[in-house]
């Protein structure tokens, strides 16, 4: 795939007319993939972006890739199909908080504990979209909706901690706001051999406006955006004045720096085998309304999927010989008739 | 030990039919199975029909814990394992239970007399003993302490209790081969094979099996004895084979013939679960198989595989193809090449998972939301399912479509000689990738289709890799030709039309019906899947007592043959045997305004040919 042709955003977009709500998140989303993957050193013959339904799951239609838009929760099971099928294919899979994480959320953890190779990009607008906002399974408990006039009783997922449960090797966060942040994280998730689940904070500004403000706008960033830094120790605050400790229980607990000491502060290390760490910081908070790390939670090596699958092949192929039609049909007794 | 199969002075028979019963754990499947490859190999026609319980381990000893295996064998060709067994090896009182009132009046018990005792009695409802109470007499009961001289035999062998036991049913197969003359090696070499590596089996194995063939003799069985001469088969290389293997090696040809790896999406259910086994196994073969978290998982993972140009496989049962129905449907939509596999069983619901039912028809015809139409093809013997395979494989790279593959636990399980077909005999399946594009826009630039279509109506497969073909496919309806999304009302109702006749084409490309049986008689029986053998059967009895019926039996469901509207209209009456409440009959009906009858069994079990010998003779006897 490498020494792809140079391209620029114009020849990843098709000239189908965008149909998202004016001033919605997907629109950002979008932007930063069709800028970004110019630098990526592919082929668009060789990208397919795949997706189940839903507002987000409309992206495969606007990338001049090949894509499919397939149904309702499924796309990790395209997705895998066709990455076993062809290794030599990068696939993208694009979906919603619902679509990957209601429907579909078998498909997902499946596809994550496999490995498989393909680069999954879930858009968390903490809503049901294209079906007019009812609460879907990230929203918060209290949450009024069509379908929730008295509040959602539903306990919701947090998409990184049910990755990261799911033996996914690489987990990340990012949100609409930033495109620099996003780029650089799909990049990271690009790059990852394996399956990588990316979860992008996006603002549906119709049905859930404004969702991720305490966290994503400009001016509360320094406040409550965790930037997390492999190698670093986790610092955030207006003065960088706030840091995250693990406690003695194993919780992720955010301190006054004054108070502990830089020394106390965890080390963020991406590709710590056991996602004990990587899973209590997911923790940190509940919902998007305190202070919430963003970025890579955790980016290991494991065998891949299509990898695994594909040299079994080839063992085979090299202890028993290229398959043999004749003889297959003679491998149990045979006797002849004259 | 001689090969009694050449001694000139046993009588011949014609035909027999054995049933092997006995508790799940008794081994009278591979008991079947042996007994089965013994008689293919010495050249014998037959059919099997293995009945086994749902669970793995019922409670011991009871009816529900029974397993059977039933074989008919024969010098003349046969199509069923026969309508009633004339010999039952019982095993256990509760097998005896079971089977008693499929044998046939005056027929032969072989039982296992040790497993007569008080709590196995008990636990198959028997009051008395039926040994002694009288309630065999009409039968020739033959009863042997099999555990007992199997134990015997194994006394010396330094084997364990167990294992000693645990051999009685090669003391059967022993016998059994004993009375019809069974050549004995091919047993033999296989429990060595088999075994291997397992030195204390293997001789307990064979000294069960050679203590069970003296036995015969000894205990002067002699009368007993009979030998069924070969067949007269067709010359040519024969193996014995189920529909499962058929059908998974079937698969196998059809990548080969055109040139795609198969790729294989699946979840374990009973009675498809064998063909995942099998095709994991041929992976030398460039078959990737792959394990799904769920059916759903598994159709889309062979969607996803054939729009990456691979040969796209789902292997399941009936609940799982309720379950796929879903992305079935978007497979139609996108005109992707797909063959979806229903080993039918009976239903709905989990029913009788062990069981043989033909109940899936209108779900593989209609049961999609939409208008979705689909091509559907249904074996009909066990070694049919390899032409069947390849059938399905070469409509839906064809043509472009999700293909319906319908079977049933009968044929999945049941085995027959097969004659095995030359490998340069088979058809080629013509798969060409788009690589170029097929149009030019209003400037004048060339532009790629992907819903353009040939004069089949067929559109084009372009795959990821594709230089500038890239295209998006998706469930939202699309325009005509770009394949764009469109919610234009006159668009779908052209695509809707299109997807329809694209199906309705193909039956330019399926033969023709012919008529089998007696196609000048005014009576036409039209059959689908497994019947096939039950009504050859029934119908050259009928023949054979001066009633001529004409068969038509229909593999390609969806289209119909061409001619089948026109033969059908020959005929005064048209009777259609099926294993369930009659789907096909209303196909037939509402297609081709026939009065066509139905003939029906929901059971669990094929039909008999002497059933639909009954049945039909009865709707004739109607006037
Ligand atoms: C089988 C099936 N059930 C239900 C729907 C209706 N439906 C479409 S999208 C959707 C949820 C969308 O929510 P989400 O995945 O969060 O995507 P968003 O629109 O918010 O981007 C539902 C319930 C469907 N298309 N198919
Ligand atoms: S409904 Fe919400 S998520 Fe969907 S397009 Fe509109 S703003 Fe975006
Ligand atoms: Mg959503």
């Amino acid at each position: 795939m490498a020494n792809a042709p140079v391209t620029t955003k114009k020849d990843w977009a098709t000239d189908q007319e965008v149909r998202w709500c004016p001033g919605c998140g997907d629109y950002s989303i979008l932007t930063a993939v069709q800028l970004m993957m110019p630098e990526l050193d592919v082929r668009r013959e060789d990208t397919v972006f795949i997706s189940g339904i839903g507002c987000a799951a409309r992206f495969p239609y606007y990338m001049n890739t090949y894509g499919m838009h397939s149904i309702h929760g499924r796309s990790p099971a395209f997705s895998t199909g066709l990455a076993m099928a062809r290794p030599d294919l990068d696939v993208w899979v694009i979906g919603g908080d619902g679509d990957m994480l209601s429907i579909g959320g078998n498909h997902l953890i499946h596809a994550l504990r496999r490995n498989v190779n393909v680069n999954i990009l879930l858009f968390n607008n903490m809503i049901y979209g294209l079906t007019k906002g009812q609460y879907s399974p990230t929203s918060e408990v209290g949450k009024v909706t069509k379908s929730s006039p008295y509040g959602s009783i539903d306990q919701p997922f947090n998409a990184v901690s049910l990755a990261l449960g799911a033996e996914a090797s690489f987990v990340a966060r990012t949100h609409d706001m930033d495109r620099k942040h996003m780029q650089e994280t799909f990049k990271r998730a690009h790059a990852h051999k394996g399956a990588s689940l990316v979860e992008v904070y996006q603002n549906c500004n119709v049905f859930n406006d404004g969702q991720f403000d305490t966290i994503t706008k400009r001016a509360n960033r320094p406040a409550n955006l965790i930037d997390l830094i492999h190698g670093e120790p986790i610092r955030f605050g207006v003065d960088n004045e706030r840091g995250v400790i693990i406690d003695s229980s194993g919780n992720a607990v955010i301190v006054d720096v004054a108070d502990v000491g830089e020394d106390a502060l965890v080390v963020h290390d991406e590709y710590r085998e056991d996602p004990a760490v990587s899973f209590a910081l997911s923790r940190i908070a509940a919902n998007p309304y305190s202070p919430t790390p963003m970025g890579v939670f955790r980016s290991v090596d494991r065998i891949e999927y299509a990898a695994g699958a594909t040299s079994q092949l080839a063992a085979a192929q090299e202890a028993k010989g290229p398959g043999d039609l004749h003889a297959l049909l003679r491998s149990n007794p045979t006797w002849e008739v004259d | 030990m001689t090969d009694v199969a050449e001694s000139p002075a046993v009588p011949e028979v014609e035909r027999v039919v054995i049933r092997f019963a006995g508790d799940s754990g008794d081994g009278m499947q591979l008991t079947g199975d042996r007994f089965t490859s013994a008689s293919a190999l010495f050249g014998n026609d037959l059919a099997t029909l293995p009945e086994f319980p749902a669970e793995i381990r019922a409670p011991q000893g009871t009816l529900a814990g029974v397993s059977a295996f039933q074989v008919q064998i024969s010098s003349e060709r046969v199509s069923t394992p026969g309508d009633e067994p004339t010999v039952l090896v019982a095993m256990n009182p509760a097998a005896l239970k079971a089977d008693l009132n499929r044998l046939a009046g005056g027929g032969t018990v072989i039982v296992n007399e040790d497993a007569f005792e008080e709590r196995n009695l008990e636990k198959a409802g028997y009051v008395d003993n039926p040994l002694e109470d009288g309630s065999l007499d009409g039968y020739t009961v033959i009863p042997i302490p099999m555990t007992k001289l199997t134990q015997e035999v194994c006394a010396d062998l330094d084997v364990k209790p167990r294992v000693a036991e645990r051999s009685k049913n090669f003391f059967a197969l022993g016998l059994v081969s004993w009375m019809y003359t069974r050549p004995t090696e091919p047993t033999l070499d296989w429990v060595r094979q088999k075994f291997k590596g397992k030195e204390k089996v293997i001789a307990a194995n064979i000294a069960a099996f050679k203590a069970g063939h003296a036995y015969g003799e000894t205990a002067e069985l002699g009368s007993h004895m009979v030998s069924i001469a070969p067949a007269d088969l067709e010359p040519g290389t024969y193996t014995n084979i189920n529909g499962n293997t058929a059908l998974s090696w079937g698969l196998v040809a059809a990548s080969q013939q055109s040139g795609l790896p198969m790729f294989l999406g699946s979840y374990p259910i009973t009675p498809a679960s064998d063909i995942l086994h099998e095709l994991a196994k041929h992976k030398n073969f460039g078959v990737r198989t792959f394990q799904a978290e769920d059916e759903i998982a598994a159709v889309c993972s062979a969607i996803g595989a054939s729009y990456g140009g691979h040969l796209a496989v789902t292997t399941t049962s009936g609940p799982g193809v309720a379950l796929k129905g879903e992305a079935i449907g978007l497979a139609v939509i996108l005109e992707l090449p797909l063959v979806i596999v229903d080993i039918q069983r009976g239903g709905p619901s989990t029913g009788l998972p062990t069981k043989t039912e033909a109940s899936d028809l209108l779900m593989a015809m209609y049961g999609r939301h939409g208008e979705s139409p689909m091509p559907v093809v249904a074996a009909y013997s066990p070694s049919q399912c390899f032409d069947a395979a390849i059938e399905a494989a070469r409509i839906a790279l064809t043509y472009m479509t999700p293909v319906m593959l319908l079977s049933d636990g009968y044929l999945a399980n049941g085995s027959e000689p097969w004659k095995l077909p030359d490998v340069e005999s088979l058809p080629d399946i013509d798969v060409t990738f788009a690589t170029s594009h097929n149009a030019t826009n209003d400037d004048g630039e060339p532009i790629f289709l992907p819903f353009e279509r040939d004069e089949n109506l067929v559109r084009p497969w372009a795959v990821p890799g594709a230089d500038g073909l890239m295209h998006r496919v998706g469930g939202l309806e699309k325009a005509d030709k770009t394949g764009n999304v469109s919610y234009d009302p006159e668009n779908h109702a052209l695509m809707t039309e299109l997807r329809q006749k694209r199906i309705e084409i193909i039956a330019n490309d399926i033969p023709p019906v012919e008529v089998t049986g007696d196609p000048d008689a005014s009576t036409v029986v039209v059959g689908w899947g497994s019947t096939w053998g039950a009504i050859s059967g029934a119908i050259r009895r009928l023949g054979q007592a001066g009633t001529g019926v004409a068969h038509v039996h229909l593999t390609h469901l969806n289209p119909f043959p061409p001619n089948l509207g026109e033969v059908l209209a020959k005929y005064d009456k048209v009777l259609v045997p099926e294993l369930n409440m009659g789907q096909l009959v209303k196909l037939l009906r509402a297609e081709f305004l026939v009065d066509a009858k139905g003939i029906n069994k929901v059971m669990g079990q094929p039909f008999t040919a002497a059933e639909l010998e009954r049945e039909i003779l009865a709707h004739i006897g109607e006037g």
